[in-house]
């Protein structure tokens, strides 16, 4: 008899545009001790389905049209509020993305944590506070946070992003239930730490029998961790069975396009980078910012710098395309930005096809602007909402003087047929487009002033996989076109092994390694490369396992 | 936190310093002195009066011996009302606005937080929009014309409550009270409501809801102190409104307090006493605006670490 | 500039959401109305009012309501509609003048103070902190006696202490619009300062500017009347509705109407004016468009 049986699920969301049909006819179940794995991308109802189970919707969009989810034959959304809130949290438990935004501020860390033992629904269950305190305290040293008698009393902000998600995992498994559900709790951290909060979540799985719903848009984190995986896509289920058939055997369409949407292996297409003088120069870049969190009590006198570049050296052959890798405040971001002037370096040089670029003043550096271009991470804050798409790709044409009044319109549509945008859309607004389309225009207008050299910033990272696959596509494709260098900044180290020639690693602000990009895979020299690489999850169910076996 | 409380006071100097040279400046500006509107006084008994007053001397003599006496604590003594100090004065009115501004401030306080609360529990239902019109009913209404007509109805009328003097008759506080507090109850009430409703829309909301947690535990350990930030920030501009609002209801109820002799004196060109009044004021607001700062503070555990820094 | 669009896509601008959705807000379409009525009586007022201003009919004295005298005399016997659509003239006017005098400063300062940044940024909203915490009751009070009843001062006096939130506002708005990777891919493409605010700073900015405008003239209005009411703002001949709610509450008991129809009429326009500024705020808020 299976620990949950979702059978027929249909949710539905009235929205003003309609109504949205969240959750379509879904049905699975879920043993003790084992691991499902919900897959699917963004608008697919993953997540809707499960905070269903903890009546967690908003319910005037939301409607739960039909269909039952039975714990341990009681069936979850039928059951009054009152036998609800006894479910939460006790035999049930979640965990969530973000675990900044997730954890409350105004309380510490440890307070948090033992609410549910002194308000457990059940008055003579409940523990008192001192009792509680020292069942937290173990369970804060089994998720592996060191010194968690101090700790304990610690604010969220004070806990790196690691360390809040472990403290969040102590939280819902503090009341021993039965059945934890982790939404996609691995996406907002780096790789590495990602690496070692799935291993807990196995860890103490085996260690306490729970069952566990794994929820995330990542295939490839998932071979490792599940015995079953569902795959969903537009509320219905594509397909379902144990992980293994997933991933060597997968039926439906929808699945094989998600699979041979992650990138894998090798870049294939030919390494374009010319010899000779380097377009692009950086030497010993320093760039700092002033630390804004300091504590109360420091004299103001003695102020803290973030380095977040620091003494960085490193050079770009013409028609390359570089790969710069790093987890987040590795300072990768923040090296593009200075390279580009964007933010200013107080120490080192850059050079462009020989200018020198710190010693210009930002009239001179005005015709340079037209030939170094960037595309931006997030799709939806890198375009002006007030904009339509036509006034976006017109301004840099107009501004540069590469269009008059006459031709703007024509070379405009021009620019949106090679970034794959119908023409019909160049009146629209933003907000009318999807985050693949809305990178698509992005990096139209990085390539509307026909510029020699793009630094592309995460560009792919906000997007689904499907939808990454074919940026990435058309990312390559257009260097190939225009004959564009590149330098590719990601903390996906997948995506860049796919498209770069060469990789520099970064961490804390310090260039780690650089080498040819097949090379530095096979054998990587330094400690932290091998690290990095490491923690990469493979969509390989064998592969994962062995990984996991191994440790 | 007394670090920060010091570096405001010190801050808090250059700022009276400030309040007390321009009302200076612009009292002495005025045309027409304190005694210059009596015409029962004859010129040269004036011009005595004014000397004895030292009000013949340059100006900025007297301002150098003003400021001298303002150290010391002494604001000199009334024009107007001829044996008494300012001192004198200001202790006498300081007791019974305090007590109005205190009666207004917890109606305003009371009412206004919980019909945020509330509202915000069930938005957009009858739950939410009866007070919210209440409300803004509150905000539209003021207090010049409220107190008349609560005067009128529960007065006059009705005759529950006395409509005038302070602690005379018993009851006769609350009707200035509320006319007082009712615009801020509106205001904070809103303000509460809108904190308290982008506080639930939060992750760590949800997450309190999934670990099992009851409504009411939710609202009043989880949510309110988030959501009154905006309360507490408002709190300073509160008092300060509120010491200005007291005029008009002192006005109105014949209540012997210092907003009453503010505009009085204003008037009188009572040079003292709106210069004492006014440093008075300002401090008050300042010391204030300091408590509702640190209490800020002590409700946010971010900011604590964040003393300095962008603001 | 003709699009070869073979279909036409339904677009709409952001202005375009927020007007459909400030329609279906019923109360914020009845503030609205109710602005473009109340603008309108006023400057009709000289050719639609019922009775000359001063007329006064000393036999009549105060009467209640009647056919003749819709709202009642008073004890002049002088129309109270009359004084009532001139004293609405006379209010509205202070309200959208020292509106614009709060809004021109406002807009200035938290413009300059959120895109230049840093210690002139700290500097310029320390003075707002310090400005807003004073008992600018108190200065209003005294400049008011100090210079005398003029009009032109009370605009000015009212505009100095609500330009403070205005300030705020804005210089929040810019803040965060910097912040937006929008604006580096405009500076990354090379545009001038200026151009970068011209086009891509202001016509974000105008949302929320528009909505403090439009809940600062009911401030504004109810600080006059507030003034007025003391003594110190509108000057007889002259009215405004804290004037004749001053007369009103002298004679309370006897002539209750005196206080209730100008009290009434200014709590309406408040009231209409802060529905249709709530109405704006929800209308044009970009997070809502996002759904």
């Amino acid at each position: 008899m299976a620990l949950l049986e979702v059978n027929g699920l249909r949710i539905h969301f009235h929205t003003r545009n309609g109504v949205v049909k969240a959750v379509d006819d879904v049905s699975f179940s879920v043993d003790c001790g084992q691991t499902l794995a919900i897959v699917g991308e963004s608008g697919s109802g993953k997540s809707v389905i499960c905070y269903s189970l903890l009546d967690l919707l908003p319910k005037p969009p939301a409607v739960i049209e039909g269909g039952s989810a039975l714990f341990d034959n009681e069936d979850l959304l039928t059951c009054s509020a009152d036998r609800m809130r006894q479910f939460r949290g006790n035999h049930i438990a979640m965990i969530f993305q973000d675990p900044m935004t997730s954890l409350n501020p105004f309380l510490s860390i440890g307070e948090q944590l033992i609410e549910p033992l002194i308000y457990h629904p059940h008055k003579s269950l409940r523990l008192g506070r001192n009792d509680a305190r020292a069942e937290a305290i173990d369970l804060l040293r089994e998720v592996g946070i060191v010194n968690p008698e101090s700790r304990f009393n610690s604010y969220p902000h004070e806990f790196s992003g690691g360390m809040r998600q472990r403290a969040m995992i102590a939280m819902a498994l503090i009341s021993k239930p039965r059945l934890l559900i982790c939404d996609e709790p691995t996406t907002a951290l780096d790789v590495t730490i990602q690496a070692q909060i799935l291993r807990l979540i196995k860890n103490l799985q085996k260690t306490r029998d729970v069952a566990v719903i794994f929820i995330s848009h990542d295939l490839g984190v998932v071979a490792g961790i599940a015995d079953h995986v569902l795959v969903m896509c537009d509320g219905k289920v594509q397909e379902q069975n144990n992980t293994d058939a997933i991933f060597y055997q997968s039926q439906s369409d929808y699945t094989k396009q998600l699979l041979s949407a992650i990138p894998q292996g090798a870049k294939t297409t030919a390494n374009r980078s010319q010899p000779g003088a380097p377009l692009v120069e950086v030497s010993n870049l320093k760039t700092h910012f002033r630390d804004l969190s300091i504590a109360a009590n420091k004299s103001s006198s003695q102020e803290h710098m973030i380095k977040a570049v620091d003494d960085v050296s490193l050079s770009i052959q013409k028609g390359e395309i570089l790969g710069l890798v790093g987890e987040s405040g590795s300072g990768k971001s923040t090296l593009g930005r200075s390279i580009l002037q964007l933010v200013p370096p107080i120490a080192g040089n850059i050079s462009f096809e020989g200018a020198e670029l710190t010693a210009l003043s930002s009239n001179q550096l005005t015709p340079y602007r037209r030939k170094l271009q960037m595309i931006f991470q997030d799709p939806y804050a890198s375009l002006n909402p007030r904009m339509t798409v036509y006034e976006t790709l017109a301004e840099p044409l107009l501004y540069h003087g590469l269009a008059n009044r006459k031709t703007v319109s024509q070379q405009v549509q021009l620019l949106m047929d090679d970034v794959g945008l119908a023409r019909s859309s160049m009146r629209k607004y933003p907000h009318e487009f999807s985050g693949g389309q809305r990178q698509r225009i992005a990096i139209g207008r990085a390539i509307a002033t026909e510029p020699e050299f793009i630094i592309a910033d995460e560009p792919v990272s906000a997007l689904d996989v499907t939808i990454q696959a074919q940026i990435l596509a058309l990312i390559v494709d257009l260097v190939e076109r225009h004959n564009l260098t590149m330098l590719f900044i990601s903390h996906d180290l997948s995506v860049v092994r796919y498209i770069c020639d060469r990789v520099v690693v970064m961490q804390h602000g310090k260039l780690v390694e650089q080498g040819n990009t097949e090379q530095l895979w096979a054998e990587p020299q330094q400690e932290y490369t091998r690290q990095l690489l490491a923690a990469i999850p493979a969509a390989d169910p064998v592969q994962e396992r062995q990984r996991w076996g191994r440790h | 936190m007394i670090r920060f409380a010091i570096n405001r006071l010190l801050q808090a100097i250059p700022v009276l310093l400030v309040v007390i040279s321009v009302t200076f400046l612009l009292v002495h500006s005025a045309p027409g002195g304190p005694f210059s509107a009596d015409k029962a006084v004859p010129p040269e008994v004036a011009r005595a009066l004014e000397a004895q007053y030292q009000l013949d001397q340059p100006l900025w003599q007297q301002y150098i011996s003003y400021l001298g006496d303002v150290i010391t604590g002494d604001f000199g003594p009334s024009f107007k009302y001829p044996g008494r100090t300012v001192n004198e004065l200001i202790a006498a009115g300081f007791p019974v606005t305090a007590e109005l501004a205190l009666y207004a401030m917890l109606v305003a306080l009371v009412i206004g937080i919980g019909a945020g609360v509330v509202a915000a529990m069930r938005p957009n239902t009858m739950q939410d929009y009866i007070p919210m019109s209440a409300a803004m009913l509150g905000i539209c209404m003021p207090s010049f014309l409220l107190g008349p007509i609560l005067v009128l109805i529960f007065g006059i009328h009705l005759e529950w409550v006395p409509i005038s003097g302070w602690g005379d008759i018993p009851g006769d506080k609350i009707l200035p009270a509320i006319t007082l507090g009712t615009g801020y109850a509106a205001y904070i009430a809103r303000l509460s409501r809108g904190g308290m409703l982008e506080v639930l829309s939060q992750d760590y909301i949800r997450t309190a809801r999934a670990k099992g947690l009851s409504e009411s535990l939710i609202i009043t350990k989880h949510a309110l102190r988030g959501g009154l930030i905006p309360v507490v920030a408002f709190l300073g501009p509160a008092f300060a409104g509120l010491l200005g609002g007291s005029f008009v209801v002192e006005t109105i109820f014949q209540i012997p307090g210092l907003g009453r002799f503010y505009v009085a004196s204003a008037f009188n060109r009572d040079y003292t006493m709106i210069l004492g009044m006014t440093i008075f004021f300002a401090t008050l607001i300042i010391l204030f605006n300091l408590l509702s700062d640190l209490l800020a503070l002590q409700l946010n555990p971010k900011l604590r670490q964040q003393a300095r820094g962008s603001h | 500039m003709e699009a070869s669009s073979q279909s036409t896509e339904q677009h709409s601008s952001l202005w375009l959401d927020a007007w459909l959705k400030l329609r279906k807000n019923r109360l914020a379409l009845f503030g609205f109305a109710a602005l473009i009525i109340l603008c309108a009586v006023s400057l009709l007022t000289p050719w639609i009012a019922p009775y000359g201003y001063e007329q006064q009919d000393l036999m009549l004295g105060a009467t209640p309501p009647s056919l003749e005298h819709w709202l009642g005399t008073d004890i002049f016997g002088r129309d109270m509609l009359t004084r009532i659509m001139y004293g609405g003239r006379v209010s509205l006017m202070v309200g959208f003048i020292a509106t614009a005098v709060a809004l021109v400063i406002g807009i200035l300062w938290g413009a300059i103070a959120g895109f230049v940044g840093g210690r002139v940024d700290a500097l310029m909203m320390r003075i707002v902190d310090i400005l807003y915490a004073l008992p600018f009751m108190i200065f209003i009070v005294l400049l008011m006696v100090v210079f005398g009843r003029n009009i032109l001062l009370l605009f000015v006096a009212i505009g100095a202490v609500e330009w403070l939130t205005m300030a705020r506002i804005v210089r929040g708005q810019v803040m965060a619009l910097r912040k937006q990777e929008f604006i580096e891919a405009a500076y990354s493409m090379g545009l001038s300062q200026w151009a970068i605010i011209r086009r891509h700073i202001i016509p974000n900015t105008l949302g929320p500017v528009i909505v403090y405008t439009t809940l600062t003239i009911p401030s504004v209005m109810l600080l006059e009347a507030f003034l007025s009411f003391l003594g110190l703002g509108i000057q007889p001949p002259q009215s405004s509705w804290g004037l004749l709610i001053n007369y009103g509450v002298e004679t309370m008991e006897e002539y209750p109407w005196l206080l209730i129809f100008p009290g009434v009429t200014l709590s309406l326009t408040l009231f209409a004016l802060n529905f249709l500024g709530d109405g704006l705020r929800d209308a044009l808020d970009p997070r809502a468009a996002k759904d």
